[in-house]
Order: C-alpha cells, then sequence, then structure tokens
C-alpha cells in the first residue's frame, strides 16, 4: 500500500503539486485526472521518485520512501509506465522485459541465458499483455498500440506492489485501447494501482476511486459515479471537454 | 553489441593461428609490427566494454595503459607474475577512483572530466621525476619465466601478446553474456529506463569502467615488456583517441570490431609512408572515407 500526504512541488515560482495527499491500494485503481498542466505527471514523477517532492512524505508499506530515489523505490516495489514510451528499441522485445526482471536476480556474474527465473517472469508479463510470439522481434519494430503493451509489460516483469500508469493509451487508437482496458481492470486485482489518463469513458469504465486535480490541488475524490455527478467537477474540468 | 558469428569466430580464429604461425614464415620487424597491433587491440578491445558495452566514451583510458606500462618500471626487476597482476590492479584502483568521481556527469560533460582525469595522469609523470621524466626510459623488462635470447624475442612475445589478447577477448566475451554485461548494454541502450526498472546504474558503470581499467593496465604492461621502453605519451589523450578510432573503424557495435579496427589502423600507418610522404593526410582519408562508406565498420562487411 502506498500512501502519500500533503505532497507538494515547487518549481520556481510554480506549484506544480500543491498538498495533494492520496492512498493506493492492492484491489483499487485509483485514477487522477484533470486539465493539461494540472500536475498530474509531476504527480507520477514524484510517487515513481523521478522529482523529490518540496514538501510532504510518501510511505510504502510502512516505510517513509520520499527521500528514496527512482532506482530504489523501484527495488522497493514502485513500477511504472511512460507517458512517451521510453524502451529499448533495439534491443529484443524480451530482453526489455527480461532485464527489469533481472532486477531480483543475484549472482550478476551468472550467464544470462541460464537464469531462468527473469526468463520465465519475461514472459510471463509478455503473455499477460498479449504479446507473446513478439519476443524475439526488435522492440523498435513494434507498432504503436504494441508499444504501449510493452510499456506495461515492462513494469509488470518488475512484480511491483503499486503500479503507476502515466497515460498508457497515450495515442492509441480505439482497438488498442479495448484490450489494455480489460488489462487495467485485471492488474488492480493484484497491484495497488495509480492511472493517469484523458480519456474519459476509459476512466469512468475502470476506476474505483478518481482524484481530479486542477492547478495542482485536489478538486475532488470520489467514486466514478460521484465525479460524474459532481458539479464543481464538471465547472472545472469536465465542461471544457462537454462544450 | 554483438558477438562474432560462428563465421566470424573462424575468421578469428584462423587470423589468430596466421599471427601464432608468423615466427615460421615473417621477419623479425614484421613480428615486432604484429605485436604492436596485438598491443593496440587489447587496449582498445578494453575500451570497448565501456563504449560497446555501457556507451560509455573515455578519454582517461589512455592513463589506465600509462598506469600499467609504468608499474613495470616503479616495480624494478620482478617477475612478470609479479609485475602483470601489479600493473592491472594499479590501473584499476586509479580506474576506481576517476571512475567514482567522473561518473557523476555524463554525455559531453563525461568526455571532458576524463579528459581532465587522463591529463592529469599524464602530467604526473610528464612533468614530476615519479616515472623517470618527459622523455621516457628504457625499462628492465620483468623476469619471464624462463631466459629468452634478444634473437628469440619478437617470437616470444609476439606468442605472448597474442594469448593474453586472446585470453582478453574470450573473458569479454563471457562477461557480456552474463546478467551484468546485459544490464550493460541495457544502460547502453536506455539508461534512464534501466534506472526505473531498479538497476542500480552508477554501481554498473563503475564496475564496467573499473575493469576496463584493469584491461587497460594489462595491455600497457604489455607494450613496455614488448618495446622494453616507456614515455609519458603513453598516457595522453591522443592514445585514448586512437583506441576510439580503431573502434570506430572496426565496428562499435561488435566486440571483436576493435581488433579487427586496431590491425586495419597498425597497417595503414605501415603503409601509408609507402604513397606520400604526407603520410597523415593519407591515413586521414582512408579513415573518413572507411567510417563514411563503412557504417557499422570493418565487422559489419557483409552483414
Amino acid at each position: 500500500m502506498m500512501d502519500a500526504r500533503g505532497l507538494s512541488r515547487r518549481f520556481g515560482g510554480l506549484l506544480a503539486v500543491s498538498d495533494l495527499s492520496l492512498t493506493l491500494q492492492v484491489g483499487e485503481l485509483h485514477a487522477v485526472i484533470g486539465p493539461n498542466g494540472a500536475g498530474k505527471s509531476t504527480l507520477v514523477n514524484l510517487l515513481a521518485g523521478e522529482l523529490t517532492p518540496t514538501e510532504g512524505s510518501i510511505w510504502l508499506n510502512g516505510v517513509d520512501i520520499a527521500a528514496l530515489d527512482t532506482e530504489r523505490r523501484a527495488r522497493a516495489g514502485v513500477g511504472r509506465t511512460f507517458q512517451r514510451t521510453n524502451l529499448m528499441p533495439e534491443l529484443s522485445v524480451l530482453e526489455n522485459v527480461r532485464l527489469a526482471a533481472q532486477v531480483r536476480s543475484g549472482g550478476i556474474l551468472r550467464r544470462a541465458d541460464r537464469v531462468r527465473p527473469p526468463i520465465e517472469d519475461a514472459l510471463a508479463a509478455l503473455t499477460r499483455v498479449g504479446l507473446r510470439g513478439t519476443e524475439q522481434n526488435a522492440a523498435g519494430t513494434l507498432s504503436h498500440g504494441q508499444l504501449r503493451q510493452l510499456e506495461i509489460a515492462v513494469a509488470l516483469a518488475g512484480q511491483p506492489s503499486v503500479l503507476l500508469l502515466d497515460e498508457p493509451l497515450a495515442g492509441s487508437g480505439a482497438e488498442d485501447a479495448a484490450p489494455l482496458v480489460a488489462l487495467m481492470r485485471d492488474l488492480s486485482r493484484e497491484h495497488a494501482v495509480l492511472l493517469v489518463e484523458h480519456d474519459m469513458d476509459v476512466v469512468f469504465a475502470v476506476a474505483d476511486v478518481v482524484t481530479v486535480m486542477v492547478d495542482g490541488r485536489m478538486l475532488a475524490r470520489g467514486t466514478p459515479g460521484e465525479i460524474r455527478a459532481s458539479a464543481a467537477v464538471r465547472d472545472a474540468y469536465l465542461g471544457h471537454v462537454v462544450a | 553489441m554483438k558477438s562474432a558469428t560462428s563465421r566470424g569466430n573462424t575468421f578469428l580464429a584462423l587470423a589468430g593461428l596466421a599471427v601464432a604461425s608468423m615466427p615460421f614464415w615473417a621477419t623479425a620487424y614484421h613480428m615486432q609490427l604484429a605485436s604492436t597491433a596485438l598491443i593496440l587491440s587489447m587496449f582498445a578491445l578494453s575500451l570497448q566494454l565501456l563504449v560497446g558495452g555501457a556507451g560509455l566514451v573515455s578519454l582517461a583510458h589512455a592513463g589506465f595503459f600509462g598506469l600499467g606500462a609504468y608499474t613495470i618500471y616503479l616495480l624494478g626487476p620482478v617477475s612478470i607474475l609479479i609485475s602483470l597482476p601489479v600493473a592491472a590492479l594499479t590501473a584499476g584502483v586509479a580506474a576506481l577512483g576517476i571512475g567514482a568521481l567522473a561518473l557523476r556527469t555524463s554525455g559531453f560533460f563525461f568526455l571532458m572530466t576524463t579528459l581532465a582525469f587522463g591529463q592529469m595522469l599524464f602530467f604526473l609523470f610528464h612533468d614530476t621525476p615519479l616515472g623517470g621524466g618527459l622523455d621516457g626510459v628504457f625499462i628492465q623488462r620483468p623476469d619471464t619465466i624462463w631466459t629468452i635470447s634478444k634473437a628469440q624475442r619478437p617470437t616470444v612475445f609476439l606468442l605472448l601478446n597474442l594469448s593474453v589478447l586472446a585470453a582478453m577477448y574470450a573473458g569479454l566475451w563471457l562477461l557480456m553474456r552474463t546478467l551484468f554485461g546485459r544490464a550493460l548494454l541495457g544502460i547502453r541502450a536506455n539508461e534512464h529506463r534501466m534506472r526505473a526498472m531498479g538497476h542500480p546504474v552508477q554501481r554498473l558503470k563503475l564496475a564496467a569502467f573499473t575493469v576496463a581499467g584493469m584491461l587497460a593496465g594489462i595491455a600497457g604492461h604489455m607494450a613496455a615488456l614488448t618495446d622494453a621502453f616507456i614515455a609519458p605519451d603513453l598516457l595522453g589523450w591522443h592514445r585514448s583517441a586512437e583506441a576510439l578510432l580503431a573502434i570506430l573503424l572496426g565496428g562499435i557495435g561488435f566486440l571483436h570490431g576493435p581488433i579487427l579496427g586496431a590491425f586495419a589502423l597498425t597497417l595503414l600507418e605501415e603503409l601509408s609512408p609507402l604513397i606520400t610522404e604526407r603520410q597523415r593526410l593519407v591515413e586521414g582519408a582512408v579513415i573518413l572515407a572507411a567510417v563514411l562508406l563503412l557504417r557499422r565498420g570493418l565487422a559489419g562487411i557483409g552483414r
């Protein structure tokens, strides 16, 4: 379980995230929505350790991890995907995922093809996202939709307890989105999932809890039904989309 | 970084045999020339662990090469069984220290930081009496296992250098197949993602930098042993650049690329004076043409 309390992040004069608290727990998909510039990506980067919070604390299973860098947070069980595909295009699909799984293996001077657990974990993650059969291809040859799936497979292969999905559908068409939506619902059963997403239909379909951010602050929080019905949210955010 | 395919391995083995058979058909001069190419091969190969392995371009590498060479001078007459490990260790310790500082930077700044540290090592031997002065000194070779007559030297050193290079290549070939080697290739491909996966990127890079430094020290030791002469030039940054050139020419994406590049450079340096007095001009033109035409280097021909 991940618990962020009173998170703030200042960039010079700009308060990108301001006094934001949220809880992620296994079995729950927590979506964060908000207009561009609301601080959603900054929030993900704060939770993943790419940025250190100016104020606030981040607890992972009872340990304060706010001072840990990305590497250490990843090893502690925080996995993430990137809004812009961030992979190793010249390496094979399998190797992209295997490297993520390898982090949990000791004995770094053993021959990689003889250390089975990372290979098996990688294949399991590829099966899960629906990329089995492509594992020997160079990652750079995949289609955009497949790259989004690979992003998730890489994050999964690290077997994180907390999964931060930063716009996993970015740039995907409707036909690419459907299997990913099903996958996300599935993932929230075993992981504490944070989803940042623009597509409202997707958010309302998969989320258990929705937090609405505007100008770095939390505007509202509730079930998808409550958020859809909220007048404040409609005025501040959804109204723009509908209109 | 790819290793040689089975066809490439056959080629490498045949080339190795050809070099090993030189005592039967070549002159002492040509065997010495081959030793020069073998030593440049070792040096460039050690740098390839950083360049092709982890994507780190370092200009400090000649410093570690030179430290390995100067170890023989500083140790005085000892057995090669002592001087070789001490050379590797000295260069490794220096690489660990310099790497720990230089690897805080990346990209262009890493290049410049390694240049600065490399030149510090150069001036340590160039401007202080520590290493016998700026003109260099003739050294007494370490004791080899058995006594070698002057006439035997080219043959013995040729075979010794060939063995060390073969061992180094085999070692790196195995190393790149380990989880460690795969992680280095991951860092070269996308360092940021490797961090996000949880890999201890800094420690992995430092380990590679240290191992590469040790191997460069071994190459430098073999150079001093072969030539019985050392000079501060061995540590200069242009030596690092020469190794980078061998990697570029041979093929940055291949483990055996630097060996091909080192032999090509040595051959070029030998042949260009036959064509013209403007040796560097010919060399430059040939290298430029080769790099432009062979985007993947000599090792990439026919793939």
